[in-house]
């Protein structure tokens, strides 16, 4: 199977501040990559710096047979990634519909496509001419999920969907999400919570201070209680 | 160094340049005893005070206003209404700096709590609003003011060209009464230079800075901006008035032109970015550049443009003629902000140890 | 449409916020017993209606160029300027139209005239946002600063094209004089301002809602970041607002030009203090605010300088005060920022 990703010694810098210190990582197609790390790893940082939204200093990024390191954001996006960022980012002053419209590019909707969001994430059907701004935190979520998937990408980034939702909207999450993976897509997902990364994930990065710390298969991880002590110790107490 | 803070030019370029403007300042009215070089003279000084008040809010604060000719204009005419009601008395220059200066820190008070709680951008277009409210109404009230017009007073006995203090035998030039003003002006200015000099390098002056770099840091580390910012907004007016009050006595005059309007706030702006933002002594320097250059390139520039005309180009007449110096400056403000945001003084100073 | 496919369930919409559309009404409406004569309330009113709509297009570039891309510029007096002085290269060679009695040839002369204006305008936005702007993006200081400087510098430049004097700019014939209805007497000028602004207004609102560019600038507005995510080049999209609002500027200042007669360089200055208040009343950003703001500003002015013709002179001041008090961000707060 082929790399759909490939990042090779990214730095990035914000403002003064070194935030990644040469990050190494492949994305295979059509599985599901977990990018695991306490707060402050540079999990979030890596996303932006393949989106071009925080542009790396040095290293190279190859996605889809193109080197988009330097390219501009919307460049990288019209390669083909959707993007749903950690604050979601649903234009609260624009309706449900409106900000779909915006995310299918090529045009006027794919009725089966949009049937199919609609069968696991029912309230934008049912909310669909309300104001996004007047959604719920789940609900903004999977408004912002949607718009990622309302046209198909080659490759989705995710930045923690889970965060601040209520355990029984984070499962039906889980749902969805697995069920955009069986429809082929590429994910790379960036999770706090572990459980959510052990039910999704085939392949796994871990971050620390900028920069990989371990790479292999999620089942892995999943079946070492002592790597994931040592990988990731914090911050699955603050989850357990 | 005590006088200068701790804060010296640095740089053998800078020092030896603010030397001579400070030493040809001081001895204008022995080398160039013309009524114009004194003008000139005289003018640069004021300039450089109220240039350098202007720097302690933009350079230091990152705090953009557009009032400052409006403190510069309430010194001014708080001294000329003054001196115009109560006759030329002394009383009447106290009652004048006791009641302009207040007047203006109040103002600038006010203003600050108001606006200066929101973002810079915010307060630039609110000082704007106002000032141009402040200088309708002073071209209006004209019982008060005496309108477009302005006021014309008489200076104290003292301070008047005709009181000779030491007549020409003795020393060889004449000392009246008009080159005592002339030093007042010039320590006045000087004394005023200094005190920034001693607030920028101060723990007030380091906070204003930190707050300039970033506010939500200086605000975590407990200082509050808003009330930081606001008294630098006073004490800037403050100086601004007391220049202001300079600018009236050297005149004898206070009217709209000579202190309000918006081409002598646009004429601060050039001043203090070509001199270089953030220095203080890029107020001397952008000062002296600039006054120099409005009174003596202009010559320059009436004669490069007849010669334009005369050969015939087209446009080059009117791109030359006197009057558009400003364009020219304008253009050197646009790109002294690009490439030397530090101005002058930033190019010739060394970084600090 | 996919419109079809969806349960007609919505949920509730946040209140509708329509006090700030109510001040002008109210405002109009107390003025009636103090000024006492119905026809020179009518008269004021009417001014106020014309006044704000010229101001309101000057304005509603410089909001929406904030909003989007949270650049204020300070130069956009001289859009205003330069509009009304392109309109006289075109306007006075044409004077015999303009001065025609009939409202074909008016036409013939005003129309191109505006049109050159507004490409004028238009075309230098797009210099001022490619080589002053650009390269300070985010930064407030120096955008300030450098626009400022080009504010001057465009001024300059219009003293050395067309020298310091003032330039008489006639009205064209037809639109002198009034519509009379009994006692009261509307100036045609006056309702055509009203009617050229009312529908920049309505169009901008349109596209602000009903297009898929429009639905972009608004989420522009919001996020910067996303929309370019979503692939779209926000850089392109923020240059077409700027030009069209200095466009707008340009059309302003066309109309200002007219309705006082005569053109100078010094109206940039002054039409921009006006303008900034109106944005800052109306909240940055937001075209409905600055829409209200502009008929706010004018109707003090004019109510105003009927009966207290000294305090007048700083009513636009105590507005924004007064309005600031009540709310600190502008009647329509949009932005985040």
């Amino acid at each position: 199977m082929s790399d759909m990703l490939t990042l090779r010694g990214v730095h990035t810098h914000i403002g003064r501040y070194h935030i990644l210190h040469g990050v190494d990582f492949t994305v295979p197609e059509g599985q599901t990559t977990m990018l695991l790390g306490r707060n402050g790893a540079g999990k979030t940082t890596t996303l932006r710096t393949i989106m071009g939204l925080s542009p790396p200093s040095a290293g190279e990024i190859d996605f889809a047979g193109a080197s988009i390191g330097g390219w501009a954001t919307p460049d990288i996006a019209m390669r083909g990634v959707g993007y749903v960022p950690e604050t979601m980012a649903v234009f609260s002053d624009l309706t449900v519909k409106e900000n779909l419209v915006l995310a299918a590019r090529s045009g006027p909707f794919d009725p089966t496509r949009l049937e199919w969001i609609f069968g696991f994430f029912p309230p934008l059907k049912k909310f669909w001419l309300s104001r996004a701004g007047s959604l719920s935190g789940g609900q903004k979520q999977m408004l912002s999920i949607a718009r990622a998937i309302v046209e198909p990408r080659r490759l989705l980034l995710i930045d923690e969907p889970t965060k601040g939702l209520a355990p029984a909207i984070v499962m039906a999450l889980i749902e969805c999400l697995a069920e955009i993976k069986r429809s082929g897509a590429t994910i790379l997902l960036v999770e706090q919570n572990f459980r959510v990364a052990e039910a999704i994930g085939d392949t796994v990065a871990v971050m620390d201070n900028g920069a990989i710390v371990h790479r292999g298969a999620m089942a892995a991880l999943s079946g070492d209680g002592a790597l994931q002590e040592r990988l990731l110790g914090l911050s699955l107490e603050a989850h357990q | 160094m005590m006088l200068l803070s701790g804060d010296p030019p640095r740089g053998r370029v800078l020092s030896a340049l603010l030397i001579v403007i400070v030493l040809a300042l001081a001895l204008t009215p022995f080398l160039f005893p013309g009524a114009k070089a004194m003008n000139v003279a005289a003018k640069i000084c004021i300039f450089a005070a109220l240039v350098a008040s202007y720097d302690l809010l933009l350079g230091y604060t990152g705090t953009v206003s557009f009032a400052h000719t409006m403190f510069y204009g309430i010194g001014s005419y708080a001294l000329a209404i003054a001196l115009y009601g109560m006759g030329p008395t002394w009383s009447a220059v106290a009652v004048g700096l006791v009641v302009g200066l207040p007047v203006a820190a109040m103002l600038a008070l006010g203003i600050g709590l108001f606006s200066l709680r929101v973002q810079a951008i915010f307060f630039a277009m609110i000082t704007l609003a106002v000032a141009s409210a402040f200088l309708v109404l002073a071209s209006q009230l004209s019982w008060l003011t005496g309108g477009e017009d302005g006021r014309s007073f008489r200076l104290p006995e003292l301070l008047r060209p005709g009181t000779v203090l030491l007549s020409k035998d003795t020393l060889g030039f004449e000392i009246n009464g008009r080159t005592l003003t002339y030093y007042i002006v010039f320590a006045a200015s000087g004394a005023m230079i200094l005190a920034l000099l001693r607030i920028v390098n101060s723990p007030f002056g380091r906070v204003l800075q930190a707050i300039r770099e970033n506010p939500f840091r200086a605000e975590a580390l407990g200082y509050r901006t808003v009330f930081h910012l606001t008294y630098a907004n006073c004490i800037s007016a403050l100086v601004a008035a007391c220049a202001g009050v300079l600018n009236a006595l050297w005149l004898r005059y206070a009217g709209p032109d000579t202190s309000l309007s918006f081409s002598i706030m646009i004429d601060i702006l050039l001043m203090v970015v070509i001199g270089g933002m953030g220095t203080i002594y890029g107020a001397i320097l952008g000062a002296t550049i600039f006054i120099l250059a409005q009174n003596y390139l202009q010559a320059l520039m009436g004669a490069a443009s007849r010669a334009a005309g005369e050969i015939g180009l087209p446009l080059l007449p009117g791109l030359l003629h006197p009057d558009r110096w400003l364009l020219w400056l304008g253009l050197l403000f646009i790109a002294s902000v690009y490439f030397f945001p530090t101005g002058i003084v930033g190019r010739l100073r060394a970084p600090a140890k | 449409m996919t419109d079809a496919t969806a349960g007609g369930e919505a949920l509730p919409k946040p209140p509708l916020d329509i006090v700030p559309l109510l001040l002008p009404v109210i405002l109009a409406l107390a003025m009636i017993p103090l000024i006492g004569s119905a026809s020179t309330w009518v008269t004021l009113t009417v001014a106020s209606l014309a006044m704000g709509m010229m101001i309101f297009i000057m304005a509603s570039g410089l909001t929406l160029v904030f909003g989007l891309m949270d650049v204020l510029n300070f130069g956009h007096g001289a859009f205003i300027a330069v509009g009304a002085y392109v309109a006289t290269l075109i306007l006075l060679p044409m004077a015999a139209w303009v001065q025609a009695d009939s409202l074909w040839q008016n036409l013939a002369a005003v129309t191109p005239a505006v049109l050159l204006a507004m490409a004028v305008t238009g075309a230098l936005g797009l210099v001022f946002e490619r080589v002053l702007i650009r390269p300070v993006y985010g930064q407030h200081l120096k955008q300030i600063l450098i626009t400022m400087g080009g504010l001057i510098v465009a001024e300059q430049g219009l003293y050395a094209l067309w020298g310091p004097q003032i330039i008489p700019l006639p009205l064209p014939a037809a639109l002198r004089g009034s519509f009379i209805f009994g006692d009261i007497a509307i100036a045609k000028y006056r309702l055509l301002a009203m009617l050229v602004g009312l529908t920049v207004f309505v169009v901008t609102m349109l596209v602000l809602n009903r297009t898929r560019l429009g639905l972009l600038i608004r989420a522009g507005v919001e996020n910067r970041e996303m929309v370019e995510a979503l692939g779209y080049r926000i850089r392109r999209l923020f240059l077409g607002v700027f030009m069209a609002g200095s466009a707008l500027a340009g059309l302003g200042g066309v109309m200002w030009s007219l309705y006082r007669e005569q053109v100078h360089a010094s109206i940039g200055n002054e039409l921009m203090i006006l303008v900034f208040i109106v944005v800052i009343i109306g909240g940055l950003g937001s075209v409905t605010g600055c829409f209200i703001g502009a008929v706010l500003v004018a109707m003090v002015a004019n109510y105003g300088g009927f009966l207290l013709p000294k305090l007048a002179l700083i009513s636009d001041i105590l507005l924004m005060v007064a309005i600031l008090m009540w709310r600190p961000r502008g009647l329509y707060a949009v932005t985040n920022r």
